[in-house]
């Protein structure tokens, strides 16, 4: 118990810390950097709970895929951080007052929340129990039992979607070398070396 | 744990067989492909013939599944009856023309490639699982499937400022308007509890003793309002005209006849079918987008010089008066809609097809004035186009008359006077610019006449269309009892 309780505040601790690094880091490499670090710690988060399979879906999209996407788009674009942080104590009231806004709104709906009753025994009876299956286990059951139509559709979507990246922004550029494997298996050696008898003492 | 017993595969095989082929024909575009200079052309040619080969055996299947009432399978997500049947089939002819349209245009503007082809087949089958969704998951899916090969297929010319920007307006707007479908769709899911179509049913059916809850309502009109974005319909018409007029002209065919078909269906199968039951909360809506609609199509087309443009606003007016349809709300009406969407289909690819033929000196050109003697330099072409416009100003005994007659019909049986009157009244106001376009034609003289050679293959398809109109005064039974069967099998359930 006491190791959970001490795992827990480590990764919290260090998650709140990293995401405070990310928007106040002078460099933005480095924001993306701690964005990463806040990203494992968040998945450890997840571990905690029990949701194994969400906890490596974080790692692997967030941050196999997405924070390095940031890091190409921070490294070609060269933002100015010094810039963009100009205004930052001129806007800061009006901000303020908005996320206030936002929080109570957010309180007084999260008080006033019910859920429809009709609704409940679906809702309870949509997950199976967590100590009978594993979250990768459960996701499956239902992915490819119930939702096998969707789970392909949304397949066939993200196929329309590469061919639409490639149909869209693929060249074929001139003069570029490829190396041909089947080219370079098929060169003998009598078609491209040549066997010179140099006469001796006279050079070529 | 229980495991789901295999879902049942005979209801999806025409789909089955259009995702598994599409997928074979990108592996063979893709290998074929050498990189040589008429290799894209060859390639494209090839894939593009086999794509509507494709289509046409899809078809046959579609029609041979059809065979015995309603089946659903995975678990009620999809659902194969008359109405779905009805709608897959001209959603096929349609793709399948476009795509014979398109292979000349494409290969004479160099930007013939396989993959246009595979998109066509992949929007197509996302159109077939448009009509056929039974769920509000499963008509999301679908909806975006089509959808996002349309936005690529628009932006298809990617050297062409006009048509990128098309592809770039058609897809911001298009995403707008997914989100406000999905939104009101979550909205529904809170308050019902459920997203399958028969249990919304069955629930409204049930619940008939008090007015529905105000969020239920706001989600159906949010649902209303994201299909009337993808039907083209006023106030959500906005980007049609600019995506008609940049996207490449098969293109813009292939966007006015199937797409335009599968949403309607769609619509037509959400607002009768689960939420039939709730008329009175979206038919004043329904009614007030169907007279704006035609009243804005009937206008502003006027004013309009290019005539993928005009087109363009020829259609957001047709969506108006096909509305009238669904503003009615029974059998009668959805018959009329199918009568009028299937006819609709054949003017538009015939209009359209004959816009592909306008060339002058190898270029394209799109204004109306470039018709101005086509009856002396092109005198089949410009009858026709005169058959089509005739149609589409509903003059009889052509097509378009008959399909008009069975929606104001409706509208008249069912006691919305206002509605066929406005209906009638704007189709004068339309019939102006189609006649004006016979005018320039018939009447003017020739100031830079047309390139003449026509492709066979294009020439077949303005003779099937024009003759399709022609004459289909003389076999009307199959079309109306297809109608009357598919509208039938809405309302039984």
């Amino acid at each position: 118990m006491i190791v959970q309780a001490l795992a827990f505040y480590l990764f919290s601790f260090i998650l709140v810390a990293a995401a405070v690094m990310v928007i106040s880091a002078r460099n933005p490499v480095h924001s993306v950097l701690f964005l990463i670090l806040a990203f494992f710690n968040a998945a450890g988060l997840f571990v905690l709970c029990g949701a194994e399979f969400l906890a490596m879906v974080l790692v692997v999209v967030y941050v196999g895929a997405v924070a390095v996407l940031f890091l190409f788009v921070v490294m070609m674009l060269d933002i100015n951080l010094l810039q963009l942080r100009e205004g930052f104590i001129r806007y800061l009231p009006v901000g303020a007052v908005v996320a206030l806004i936002l929080l109570a709104e957010l309180l007084v709906m999260l008080g006033g929340w019910v859920m429809v009753p009709e609704m409940a025994p679906s809702a309870i009876a949509a997950t199976p129990a967590p100590e009978t299956l594993t979250n990768t286990h459960a996701l499956g059951q239902l992915l490819y039992t119930h939702y096998i139509y969707l789970f392909q559709v949304a397949g066939l979507i993200l196929l329309v979607a590469m061919i639409g990246a490639i149909v869209l922004t693929h060249r074929r550029r001139e003069g570029v070398r490829r190396q041909k494997v089947s080219d370079q298996i098929r060169r003998r050696a009598e078609e491209t070396v040549e066997l010179r008898k140099v006469p001796t003492g006279k050079g070529i | 744990m229980p495991i789901a017993s295999l879902p049942n595969p005979i209801p999806v095989l025409p789909e089955l067989f259009l995702a598994g082929v599409a997928m074979a024909l990108l592996l063979l575009g893709v290998f074929q492909k050498a990189g040589g200079k008429g290799d894209d052309v060859r390639s494209s040619r090839l894939i593009s013939v086999l794509g509507v080969i494709t289509l046409i055996l899809t078809l046959l299947l579609v029609m041979t599944v059809a065979r015995g009432g309603a089946v659903s399978t995975f678990g009620g997500m999809f659902v194969t009856d008359a109405f779905a049947v009805y709608l897959k089939v001209f959603v096929l002819i349609a793709s399948a023309l476009s795509l014979v349209i398109a292979e000349d245009y494409l290969e004479h503007q160099n930007s013939a490639r396989f993959e246009y082809a595979v998109l066509i087949l992949l929007a197509t089958l996302g159109m077939m699982l448009m009509v056929s969704a039974n769920n509000l998951i499963s008509l999301y899916v679908g909806l975006e499937l089509q959808s996002l090969a349309l936005y690529v297929v628009a932006a298809f010319q990617r050297h062409d400022l006009r048509s990128t920007e098309a592809g770039l307006k058609y897809f911001v707007l298009g995403a707008l308007a997914s989100g406000m479908l999905l939104y009101g769709a979550s909205l529904v899911y809170g308050f019902a509890g459920t997203t399958d179509f028969t249990a919304l049913a069955t629930l409204f059916a049930k619940g008939q003793a008090g007015a529905p809850a105000l969020g239920l309502v706001i989600g159906i009109v949010f649902i209303l309002v994201g299909l009337a974005f993808k039907v083209s319909a006023v106030p959500f018409h906005m980007w049609t005209p600019d995506v008609y007029e940049g996207a490449p002209t098969p293109v813009t065919a292939f966007f006015s006849v199937a797409p335009k078909l599968a949403a309607v269906g769609l619509l037509v199968r959400v607002m009768i079918g689960p939420f039939g039951e709730l008329a009175d909360q979206w038919q004043q809506i329904v009614v007030f987008i169907s007279i704006a609609s035609m009243a804005l199509g009937g206008f502003v087309a006027i004013n309009q010089r290019n005539i993928k443009r005009m087109m363009a606003y020829s259609s957001i007016g047709h969506v108006g008066y096909a509305l009238i349809g669904l503003a009615v709300g029974n059998q009668v009406g959805v018959r009329g809609i199918l009568i009028y969407m299937a006819i609709y289909i054949f003017m538009n690819l015939g209009v359209f097809t004959c816009i592909l033929c306008m060339r002058r000196g190898g270029a394209m050109v799109e204004d109306i004035d470039d018709l101005a003697g086509l009856s002396k330099t092109h005198p089949m072409l410009a009858l026709a186009l005169a058959i089509f416009m005739f149609s589409m100003a509903g003059i009889p005994p052509l097509a378009g008359f008959f399909s008009k007659l069975y929606i104001f019909l409706a509208a008249i049986e069912a006691g919305l006077y206002a509605l066929a009157v406005i209906g009638v009244l704007t189709s004068v106001v339309a019939a102006y610019y189609y006649l004006r376009i016979i005018k320039v034609m018939y009447f003017d003289d020739v100031t830079d006449a047309l390139d003449k050679p026509v492709r066979r293959e294009i020439g077949l398809v303005i003779f099937g269309t024009s003759a399709v109109i022609l004459l289909f005064f003389l076999l009307p039974g199959p079309l109306l009892d297809g109608a009357g069967a598919a509208a039938a099998a809405l309302f039984t359930g």
